[in-house]
Formats: C-alpha cells, structure tokens, sequence
C-alpha cells in the first residue's frame, strides 16, 4: 500500500510549487498594489521553497517503489 | 469554477487569483484520490470501521490531533483569542495535555485490550446494555450536531473570505467527505485527517511569522495588546485569583478542576470522535504513544490558532465586535479575526494554501464526526437493538449507507445551527450535557471494581439531566448563573465550566450510592476491564526513549515550563 506519507509528499510539492512559482512572477512583475502588507518579503517565495523542498524530500522517502 | 466563483456575494474579503483556484481544487482532487485508491481496503467490518486495526504510533496520533482541529479550533479559538486573550490557550494546555497523557497511560489499555469498537463498546462491556444504548444516542445526538456546527463554519467562513454562497459552501464540502468516507473508511478518514494536519500547519503557520514580524516581536506585541485591550489579555493564570481580574469572568477553579479536570479528561478520553483513532492503532505501544505524541503537537497548536487572534488584536485596525453586533452593523465578529488576518498577509499562491487550510480543518472535524456516528450507531445501536442477525458484508454496508445519511443529518443540523447567535456557547453547552457526566461514568468503571451495572446507568443518566436542568435554569433565568458558578461576576464560559464540574459530582454520587446499594459484580467478569483486575500488558522491553512513559514525562515538563513562562 502507498504511504500516507508519500500523500503528503506530493501536496507539500505541488503547493510549494505552485507558491513559489506564483512568487516569482510576482517578484519579476510587481502588482501596483499588493494588496497585503509586508509584500517587500516576499514570503510566497521563501514559503513555497521551503514546502517544496519538504515535499520533494517526503515524496523521495516513501516513494512506493522505495518502500517495496 | 468560474461559474462557482460567480455565486460570490459582494462583501467578499478576498478575490482568489487562478493559482489559489488551483491549490483549492487540488486539494479537493487529492483527497477524492485518497478515498478512492483506499475503496479496496474497507470491505471487512474491521477494516471499514477500525482501520483494521494497523495504524502506527505516528499515523493513530497524528489523526487523532487532526480529528478535533476542526472550525471550531481554527476560527473559534482564534475568535476567542482576540475576545479573552492569551486565556483562551487554557484550552490547548491545561485543557488537553494532563487528559490526553491520562488517556495514553491509564486508560487506553483498558481500551485496547477489551477489543472494544467504542466507548459505547466499552459501557457495555462494562455496565451492560441500558449504559452503551443510552450512551449511544446522547452521542450520535451530539456528534450529528457538532457536524452540523463543523458545516455551518466553515460555509461562515467562505462567505467572508471568497463571497461563496452559504449553501453552496455546505453542499460541497459535506459530499466530498460523504464521498471519501463512504469509499474507504475510517481508513480514509484517518489518511486524509494526517494530510489534513499537515495542511493546516503549512497554511496557517505564515500568519504568526509574519503577524510577530510586523508587531515586532512578543515582547513589543504584548505592549499594543495592553494599550488596545488590557494587560490581563497576555497573562494565563496570573488574572484568575478572582471573576472580575480576567477578560473571561472565570476563576482558577473552574479553569483548574471544570476544565483540566473534568470537561477536557471528559473530551479527550471518552468522546468516540478523537478516541476511535487511537482504537485503531496496531499494537498497545503504539495505542499509548499515539495521544502523546498528539499531546507533544498540541501544546504547539496555539501557534497557529492564538496567536493570530492576538495578533489581530494589536494590528487590525478595526475593532471586532460580537457576532450579534456583527449582524446588525454590517461589521466584522470576532469569529472572523482568522480569516482578516489571512487576507492581511497572503498574496497569490499563500491565499489558495492558507483557504485549503481552513476547508482542510473543517472537513477534518466533519470527517471525525461522519465516521465516529456511523461507528456507533451501526455497532451500538442498530446491531443490538435492530437487528443483530446481519452479517459483516450488512454491516459494512449500513456504514457507508449510515455515512451518507449522517451527512444528510449534518446538513439539517447547519441550517438549524445559522439560529443560535454563538457557535462556541453552543457547543460548550453540548459537551457540559454529555461528556462530563460520561467520563464519570467511564472512570468509574474502569478504576472502581465495585461500580454495579444499575450505578453506571443511573449515575450517567442523572449526571446528564442535571447538566441539562442547570443549562435550561441559566436559560430560562440569567442571574441563576451566580448560583450554578458561585459567584456573581461569573460569565458565560465559568457556567459551562461549573456546570460541567456540578454533573460530573452528580454522576459520581449517583453511581456510588445505587452501585453501594446493589449486587457487586463477580470479579471474574471484570477481567480486562477493571484496574486491579486486568494485567496490563507491557509495551514490550524497549529501550527508554520509546517508552511512552519517559514521552509523557517530557511532555509534562514542556507543558509546566510553558504555563510559568506565560503566567
């Protein structure tokens, strides 16, 4: 059976991915207005890294052919 | 989804940008997957219902966690953060830790190994027929309520945030959890409750970082919350000596033996909801270990649900009101303060994740209510009392049936709940009636050898009409409160605190008395059931960092140091 783990892999990834990837658009084309404070942080960038890199690590780990 | 999105009512906090869009429905996608690649692994009773009994330590306390960080965690807690203050965290430490470590360790392997299906299982077990059934209703009662509280949350929720329509929010959730359920069990309850843990951390973790950030740090954060609320909203016990020195109306002893001592020993050890998770862990280690390390993360879940109603406190710039303020002045409840703070931090990407968490919180307490109700009413009710000839194949399938129709109840129950102006009053209500004088009965049964059938029946019933007959006083009669509380200065929660000690101290009693004044039961059918009867397997000769023992006591030290660091 497919760890739960390898599961959460794989959610962790795609939606730090998809921050990260949103965060860089956003740090090449600006928004004239955010809409959020503390916008110069540019946390959807240093967030969606960290869940992709957890993602990638779980997804790895309990890869179903791994674990056979 | 477009089409979805054009339901949107005008007074939406947020537009969500095609990325947010797509982490939602991801979400949506991962967990139908789950639930259909489980389908084939729940066609046995003991699959369907107990997860065939082979969750790990991690898995089994994980969900177990999960299982209660539903909408009234997330959004209510965070509510009454910004209303008490720090207090409010008496619910997630004193309020949890000592009942979740008195579980693992005193009562869980009487659980384990009576085999039992659920705490219903276990009173019949134990004091017979009248106590399961009778447990059995008040708990399908109240779990179908509480599902129902779960719904109308979250559609609250989605309302403010995105503008969803109400009933769109509720039909759309309740089917997706009807549809995992039904497919693969607790088993899918219980996987989908893990990602769901992980979810709401990844989505709601931000807010506090950027949210301390922006304040400038906890020490500069309790100086706004003192200039804008009151110095007492920072400190945990050093207000409560009296009523009237805390935001909460409420004194140590109701907080130390209302709280810590009966309502959350009665949640956290008795409630079929958080419990069935551990019943399906795979071994007796891991059915001890589960609610610590469920113990260990939850003394770090203020993080993601007090935190940023402090901090809303000291940044938002305007000021919540109650909801029934809210109502008639178009403003924003303190219900709301999670989803403000949302919006204030979470660009493109963030907002998907941080609107996942939330839904993810919620179809997890709805997911543990489904699955606990349709546990106990096809084991406890249907099969005693209906029909008890049926076969496993039956059974299982009355389960998903029973899924389907719990959810309906569900949605039933959040249209009647859109009545009552307080969800949290609500549901403190429904715990005071049923659990308090439930975990007297339990822990009676199970440390008491001499407690009969007839004083587990009637202790349990009188401690739950006294709890019903002091709500309905208070009710009826606002200014019986200083009676039930003892005090004059005494608020809403101090009732639901006293109430809850009074019934317990009422089922106590009763049991007591009628179990002294009939036939003891012989000691050799309270094998395996009762302390000092039951020999208590031993987890097995482990070195010291896994003994649940040595987790516990590390816990205990980290609960007690943090008390003293926030006193």
């Amino acid at each position: 059976m497919v760890s739960i783990w390898f599961f959460i892999g794989i959610s962790l990834a795609v939606n730090g991915a998809l921050i990260l990837a949103a965060g860089i658009y956003q740090v090449v084309y600006p928004p004239e207005n955010p809409g959020v404070v503390l916008f110069n942080l540019h946390a959807n960038v240093w967030w969606g890294a960290i869940l992709l890199v957890i993602g990638a690590a779980y997804c790895l780990k309990f890869a179903p052919r791994r674990q056979q | 989804m477009t089409q979805l999105l054009a339901i949107a009512v005008p007074t939406r906090l947020v537009h969500l940008s095609p990325i947010d869009v797509v982490i939602v429905v991801f979400y949506f996608v991962l967990v139908l997957s789950i639930g259909w690649y489980l389908k084939g692994r729940a066609n046995t009773g003991e699959d369907f219902f107990m997860a065939g009994r082979e969750m790990t330590a991690w898995v089994a306390g994980l969900s177990f966690l999960s299982a209660n960080l539903g909408a009234l965690e997330l959004m209510g807690w965070a509510g009454s953060a910004y209303q008490y203050g720090i207090l409010a965290t008496h619910w997630y430490w004193i309020g949890a830790i000592p009942a979740m470590l008195f579980l693992a360790l005193v009562m869980m392997p009487f659980y384990y190994i009576s085999k039992t299906h659920s705490v219903p299982g276990y009173l019949k077990l134990r004091f017979g027929e009248p106590s399961r059934a009778l447990s059995a209703v008040s708990f399908a009662f109240m779990t179908v309520l509480m599902s129902g509280v779960n719904m109308f949350a979250m559609a609250k929720v989605m309302q403010i945030v995105l503008g969803w329509d109400i009933n769109f929010s509720i039909w759309v959730s309740s089917l997706t959890v009807a549809i995992y359920v039904t497919l693969g069990g607790l088993r899918s309850a219980i996987f989908n409750e893990v990602l769901q843990f992980f979810l709401i951390w990844a989505g709601a973790l931000l807010i506090p970082i950027l949210g301390l950030y922006e304040a400038g740090g906890w020490a500069n954060l309790k100086v706004l919350i003192a200039q804008r609320a009151s110095e007492q909203y920072v400190h945990l016990w050093s207000g409560l000596g009296s009523f009237s020195n805390n935001p909460m109306g409420i004194n140590w002893v109701g907080i130390v033996f209302g709280l810590g001592a009966i309502i959350s020993m009665g949640y956290w050890t008795t409630d079929f909801l958080v419990v069935q998770r551990i019943l399906a862990a795979k071994d007796i280690r891991s059915a001890e270990m589960a609610p610590i390390i469920g113990a260990g993360f939850k003394m770090f879940v203020p993080i993601i649900v007090i935190l940023p109603g402090l901090l809303g406190l000291a940044v938002l710039p305007e000021k919540l009101v109650p909801e029934s303020v809210a109502t008639l002045t178009g403003g924003h409840s303190y219900n709301d303060v999670l989803p403000l703070m949302l919006a204030r931090y979470c660009g493109p990407g963030l907002l998907g994740l941080g609107v996942t968490a939330l839904i993810a919180g919620f179809m997890s307490g709805m997911a543990g209510n489904v699955s606990a109700f349709t546990t106990v009413w096809t084991y406890d009710i249907y099969r005693p009392l209906i029909n008890s000839k049926g076969t496993d194949h039956h059974y299982v399938n009355m389960g998903r049936w029973t899924t389907i129709v719990g959810v309906l109840i569900s949605v039933g129950t959040a249209y009647l709940v859109m009545q009552f102006a307080s969800i949290m009053d609500y549901v403190q209500a429904l715990f005071s009636f049923f659990i308090a004088p439930l975990f007297g009965t339990v822990v009676l049964g199970m440390l008491w050898k001499r407690a009969t059938s007839a004083g587990g029946f009637w202790g349990l019933l009188c401690g739950t009409l006294s709890s019903i007959t002091m709500w309905t006083w208070v009710k009826i009669d606002p200014t019986a409160l200083r009676y039930v509380a003892l005090s004059p200065n005494a608020k809403g929660l101090a009732q639901d605190m006293f109430q809850a000690l009074w019934s317990f101290l009422v089922c106590v009693l009763v049991t007591v008395v009628v179990s002294l004044a009939t036939k003891p039961v012989p000691d050799g059918e309270l094998s395996g059931l009762v302390y000092g009867l039951t020999e208590v397997p031993s987890v097995g000769d482990v070195p010291l960092y896994e003994k649940p023992l040595f987790w516990a006591a590390l816990v205990t030290v980290v609960f007690v140091i943090l008390n003293i660091i926030f006193w």
